[in-house]
């Protein structure tokens, strides 16, 4: 597969080499010189200097024949008119973009622009995470970061603990898939009561995730 | 007529500046105060009725700045890719029925303009005009200058 890169920040430059060491040919364009410089040890040819948004560096990175093409410039605007000019003046068949400003996202959607990855949704959820509890953790973000799921340590101090589900004020878009008891998994009923020790497993929107979070695990100390 | 201009530099304070005198309502949208304090100085303080502060692909922006109810929308930033998407968000999303973007780069210019989105590239009309001054042509219409741009060699080739 032939990938275009645009944007040599640490997205750009470790997806890069995630994708050469997959033995796909490569091209990552990167408007600032010295940051070529900088990987042009590791990357050699494959890191060219020139604006990603200019229709003449994207033909002369043949990009009338590459497979996909990823935007992850710091700047949201351009990423989207990268994927456009892409998509419309090359008819490249796949492109990804970064979204910066998680705000953003809604409107990459709106201008024609389909698979997105909300980078700093997604880290600053995982950040939050271990600052806030340090008894939960985000196991895995789906469909680009609009669903989650979430491990959640039941402690001796957490709000739920005792308790059973059904009692439990939980919002709506959240699901309790699993229970972890003593290295068995249960599967959780209404009338389930959560002990100390307990892991809860659960699928959820980024927001509801802050409030199911709230609800299982200890009180945030600050 | 009520217009909604993103960018408060030059030409976009200037603009704001003539549609007001001429009666029009005007809302100018910069991510710079500092932006308004110049062209205030250099207008007059009268050169637009509303100014607010923000960037211009943010919807909360441009709903402030009145594009809901507007009847055009101009986007005259330094940037062409903000030009562009701000250009889109106000068709696309909020159907302003008028909708104007210049765009320094003519291929991205005329690769915009082919899609439907309006774009205006000052380089090729300022460029097209010297050029015509300089060899004593007379001077040519808005289009031809722009078509000019859009059929030249540097178009690339399609798929």
């Amino acid at each position: 597969m032939y990938v275009i890169v645009v944007g040599a920040g640490k997205v750009g430059y470790y997806l890069t080499r995630t994708l050469i060491a997959e033995g796909h040919e490569v091209t990552l364009i990167e408007k600032d010189p010295r940051r070529v410089a900088d990987i042009a040890p590791e990357f050699g040819e494959v890191a060219v200097v020139g604006d990603g948004c200019e229709v003449r560096v994207m033909q002369d990175e043949g990009m009338a024949r590459a497979d996909c093409v990823v935007a992850v410039t710091g700047h949201d605007e351009d990423n989207i008119v990268i994927c456009q000019m892409a998509q419309r003046v090359f008819d490249v068949a796949r492109q990804i973009a970064r979204v910066n400003n998680p705000k953003n996202e809604a409107i990459f959607h709106l201008l024609g622009i389909t698979e997105t990855v909300a980078s700093t949704q997604i880290i600053y959820s995982l950040i939050d995470q271990e600052v806030e509890t340090g008894t939960s953790l985000l196991l895995t973000a789906l469909k680009r970061g609009k669903i989650v799921i979430v491990s959640v340590d039941i402690t001796a101090n957490s709000p739920a603990a005792g308790r059973m589900i059904k009692d439990i004020h939980l919002p709506g878009e959240c699901v309790l898939a699993a229970i972890i008891r003593n290295d068995h998994i249960l599967l959780p009923s209404g009338t389930t009561q959560l002990e100390p020790g307990d892991t809860v497993i659960g699928v959820a929107t980024p927001d509801a995730q802050q409030v199911l979070r709230d609800a299982l695990s200890a009180r945030r100390e600050r | 007529m009520r217009v909604v201009i993103l960018g408060c530099g030059r030409v976009g304070s200037t603009l704001a500046a003539i549609l007001t005198r001429e009666g029009h309502h005007v809302c100018v949208i910069d991510r710079d105060q500092e932006a308004f304090d110049k062209a205030a100085q250099r207008l007059g303080p009268d050169f637009t009725q509303e100014t607010v502060r923000g960037v211009g692909i943010d919807e909360d922006a441009l709903r402030q700045a009145g594009i809901e109810q507007a009847d055009a929308f101009i986007s005259v930033t330094s940037g062409d890719n903000t030009n562009i998407v701000a250009a889109q968000v106000a068709q696309e999303h909020f159907h302003v029925p008028k909708v104007l973007a210049r765009v320094y780069d003519s291929i991205r210019a005329a690769a915009y303009r082919e899609v439907g989105v309006a774009t205006i590239c000052t380089t090729t009309i300022t460029a097209g005009i010297f050029h015509d001054r300089v060899l004593d042509r007379p001077l040519r219409s808005l289009q031809e200058y722009l078509d000019t741009a859009a059929g030249d060699s540097d178009r690339p080739p399609k798929g």
